[in-house]
């Protein structure tokens, strides 16, 4: 009986069921508490058709550039995608499409997904290129644009601890869009630094509740930084 | 004279007040940290999920789990605390920030601004910066004045896709300090040396020059 066991020894069996033209959600900012290790196992893997949604993608040969390099990524919905020349190329050579979304809209579409609400009305973006197509609804004389929810196939999240439940907590800044990626896949999948055993974990200071969570592997972690910025 | 970019984030830093949660954007705005006065408690608001960020890690120190929105590494002051982009937004649109700076390539009469976007040029993405315009109640748009072949970036309507729409109010260039009221900017304060015909001939957009503008006013160096 593996009952609330979410742990699996591989990153094999980790992504299993991961098929072409599915929908990815990837926590991370940046290169900040990104999941280093199911993103390379999936570009092991070699799925392709994939809509990535993730805050950035990644550099060249890191990250979610790994994906650009074998042209896995169909589609990203993103804030910011600045810091890759792969996948500068893939755009204007039009093999890649993306959803420029707001951060604050995306992380809230993240939200709202893994909260069983469908759409909201926000300020941002009104009047902008962003508004194309959505409906404006004013309250209190101001105006709102509807976003709808995002959901996926699979969350691919980065944890600093889990217990074997699935109970996770982040570490620092690397948390970002980490515990809303894991509550919008239809299989969330974390990778952690440390597997530490069922109440360990203090239960009030769990980020991602274990419920949302049904896989955890253990990995070792590279842990690049973008901009390494020190006090002179 | 125009202002440096250190004068700049000076004069921004008058505007600071004892207890105001800040965000600062990338360029500019970030300098304004370097200006908080000794006696004077601020937070900065990092984007990424910060709500207290210090200053940059020594080579001991530094972390790669510790970035800030411009994802540089950074440390957390004491009393920081750190959350999920989701919470992050929650403050931010919940208009819970006292300040916010950041920069734009155009400002207009209405308040609108356009800071991410230019045609034909490849398009990164917006950021966090539509959430914060659009969240935010007091902002402040550092920029300067005009391009580097004389056009104006205070203009009637944005000639730019716009980042948001009516939403700010306030306005430091390299040449002056202005306010937006009632479709038009209204000249409060001029860089040390620069004149209202200056001035006047950079702004394309209906500008109101009060009987008297000061010249702004700064500390000496310390």
């Amino acid at each position: 009986m593996a009952g609330f066991d979410k742990v699996v020894s591989t990153y094999e069996e980790a992504m299993q069921g991961l098929e072409d033209g599915m929908t990815i959600l990837a926590g991370g900012f940046g290169l900040c508490g990104i999941p280093e290790n199911l993103i390379a196992e999936i570009q092991r893997k070699g799925t392709t058709g994939l809509t990535i949604v993730s805050n950035n993608c990644g550099v060249d040969g890191f990250g979610l550039g790994l994906l650009l390099e074998k042209k896995q990524v169909k589609k990203m919905i993103s804030s910011y995608v600045g810091e890759n020349a792969l996948f500068e190329k893939q755009l204007l050579d039009g093999e890649l499409e993306v959803e420029l979304t707001p951060q604050g809209t995306l992380a809230e579409k993240m939200r709202a997904g893994g909260a069983g609400i469908p759409a909201f009305y926000t300020a941002t973006g009104v009047g902008t290129p962003v508004a194309e197509g959505k409906e404006v609804r004013v309250f209190a004389g101001r105006e709102y644009l509807l976003e709808e929810a995002i959901t996926g196939e699979f969350a691919i999240v980065k944890g600093w601890k889990a217990d074997r439940y699935g109970n996770v907590i982040y570490r620092h800044t690397a948390q970002n869009f980490n515990p809303l990626a894991a509550t919008a896949g239809k299989i969330t999948v974390v990778e952690v630094e440390e597997i530490v055993d069922v109440g360990e974990l203090e239960p009030s200071q769990i980020h991602t509740p274990g419920i949302y969570v049904d896989r955890v592997v253990l990995g070792t972690f590279e842990k690049r930084i973008e901009k390494r910025t020190i006090k002179e | 004279m125009a202002l440096t970019r250190e004068q700049m984030a000076q004069r921004v830093a008058q505007e600071l007040k004892d207890g105001f949660y800040v965000n600062l954007g990338i360029g500019i705005p970030t300098l304004v940290a370097n200006y908080i006065p000794q006696d004077m408690a601020v937070m900065l608001q990092s984007e990424n999920g910060l709500l207290g960020m210090g200053e940059f890690p020594t080579g001991e120190t530094i972390d790669a789990d510790m970035i800030n929105a411009g994802k540089q590494t950074v440390t957390a002051v004491k009393g920081a605390s750190i959350f999920s982009s989701a919470e992050s937004f929650a403050m931010i649109r919940g208009g819970h920030v006292d300040l916010t700076v950041l920069g734009a390539f155009e400002v207009d009469v209405q308040g609108s601004i356009a800071s991410w976007m230019i045609p034909n040029k490849l398009v990164k993405g917006m950021g966090g910066a539509m959430d914060l315009v659009a969240g935010a109640d007091n902002i402040i748009v550092t920029m300067t004045h005009a391009s580097k072949n004389g056009e104006s970036k205070l203009l009637d309507t944005c000639s730019l896709p716009l980042t948001g729409k009516g939403c700010i109010k306030k306005v430091l260039t390299d040449l002056a300090w202005l306010e937006i009221e009632d479709g038009a900017f209204i000249l409060k304060e001029r860089a040390p040396g620069v004149t209202v015909e200056e001035i006047q001939s950079k702004t394309q957009g209906k500008l109101i020059v009060p009987d008297n503008v000061p010249e702004m006013q700064f500390a000496q160096a310390s």
